[in-house]
């Protein structure tokens, strides 16, 4: 099997929608193929990097406890647009995943870098 | 370079903000569906279109004909079939998305 | 070229499946072939057997399976989003015990992994969003 360089994008907040979710889902799985994966959360995306959810009384699966598994499946490449968390005035120290912030260039670099580009 | 798609209306939507931000010169943005909405002449979309002149846009023609802009959309747009959608995402390498 | 597709929309209520499905015969019609159609999220509603849209409109589930009947394109509706949105087959409806089951001919369920082995195996992968 070819080696390919993944880069999956993350443009939603958690719960409204199950897009999130479902792009979390993609993530856990693309993790047991051995292939190069990078995660950029980006615009409302990096809604789902903040910590203290508490998902229980809205009866869904807690956002932040399934982001925390990515490293047990491998997947320590991740960013944050740092525009995107300015704009939502979100702290680094609220992020739950070490995602590291990056510049709309860097954002552009990464996209030009991979062989696939999986939004959802 | 990669060819990005947006299907949803500026209007009411950041697709077409994000897409921008993100979208390298020499690089192409399709609108297709509701995103063609972003070419209607004379709005700030329109004008963000004709200012990026280092961006090729293109536009499903059968979605602007079904939406009834034909005659109203920005001459920085051109206008693709089906088939040359097909083609674009040969000649790029990559295609992102915007929804 | 060998493409793979990503639908996420639900036939009916968002345009983009009958983009995807315009692109795919575009893409046939022009010598490409496919590897595999993926369908997640509300697009896994493309499978369901009794969607039975007026007799003026396009019947979804039945151009998707024409063109994998004629064109030997994998349709894959991912097992995750089925079963929560009601889209089984036999197999599926046996092991949940439901009475009904009513995934179209022509498509499979299977999981996620479809998805990144079309992505790695294909020269394109192609996302039509919601």
């Amino acid at each position: 099997m070819t080696s390919k360089r993944i880069l999956l994008i993350c443009r939603k907040a958690p719960y409204g929608n199950a897009l999130a979710r479902e792009t979390a889902e993609i993530a856990l799985a693309a993790g047991a193929f051995d292939q190069e994966l990078a995660i950029a959360f980006i615009g409302d995306g990096v809604w789902q990097l903040l910590d203290q959810q508490d998902s229980a009384d809205i009866q869904q699966k807690n956002h932040q406890k399934l982001l925390s598994a990515f490293e047990l499946y491998g997947i320590s490449e991740s960013y944050a647009e740092s525009a995107a968390l300015a704009e939502r005035n979100i702290d680094h120290s609220r992020l739950s995943l070490a995602a590291k912030p990056v510049n709309q260039q860097q954002l552009a670099d990464l996209f030009e870098q991979a062989d696939i580009l999986l939004t959802v | 370079m990669i060819l990005h798609t947006v299907n949803q209306s500026p209007f009411n939507n950041q697709s077409f903000a994000d897409c921008l931000k993100f979208c390298r010169k020499g690089s192409s943005i399709l609108l297709i569906e509701d995103g063609v909405y972003a070419g209607k002449k004379g709005t700030e979309y329109s004008a963000l279109i004709e200012s990026n002149n280092n961006i090729n846009f293109y536009a499903l023609a059968v979605d602007v004909k079904a939406r009834g802009l034909t005659e109203d959309l920005s001459p920085a747009i051109s206008l693709i079939s089906d088939r040359e959608f097909v083609d674009l995402t040969v000649t790029h390498k990559s295609v992102q998305s915007w929804f | 070229m060998r493409f793979s597709l990503m639908i996420l929309g639900a036939p009916y209520s968002s345009q983009s499946v009958a983009t995807a499905l315009r692109f795919t015969q575009a893409a046939i019609d022009a010598g490409h072939s496919f590897h595999r159609v993926f369908f997640y999220h509300d697009g896994v509603n493309s499978g369901n057997a009794l969607i039975t849209p007026p007799q003026d409109e396009n019947n979804i589930p039945q151009q998707w399976q024409s063109l994998a009947d004629k064109h030997g394109i994998d349709l894959v509706v991912c097992i995750a989003s089925a079963l929560k949105r009601g889209v089984l087959d036999k197999k599926e409806a046996e092991r949940y015990e439901q009475t009904n089951h009513n995934l179209n001919n022509g498509f499979t369920i299977s999981g996620l992994g479809q998805l990144v082995d079309a992505s790695i195996e294909s020269d394109r992968l192609i996302t039509f969003g919601p």
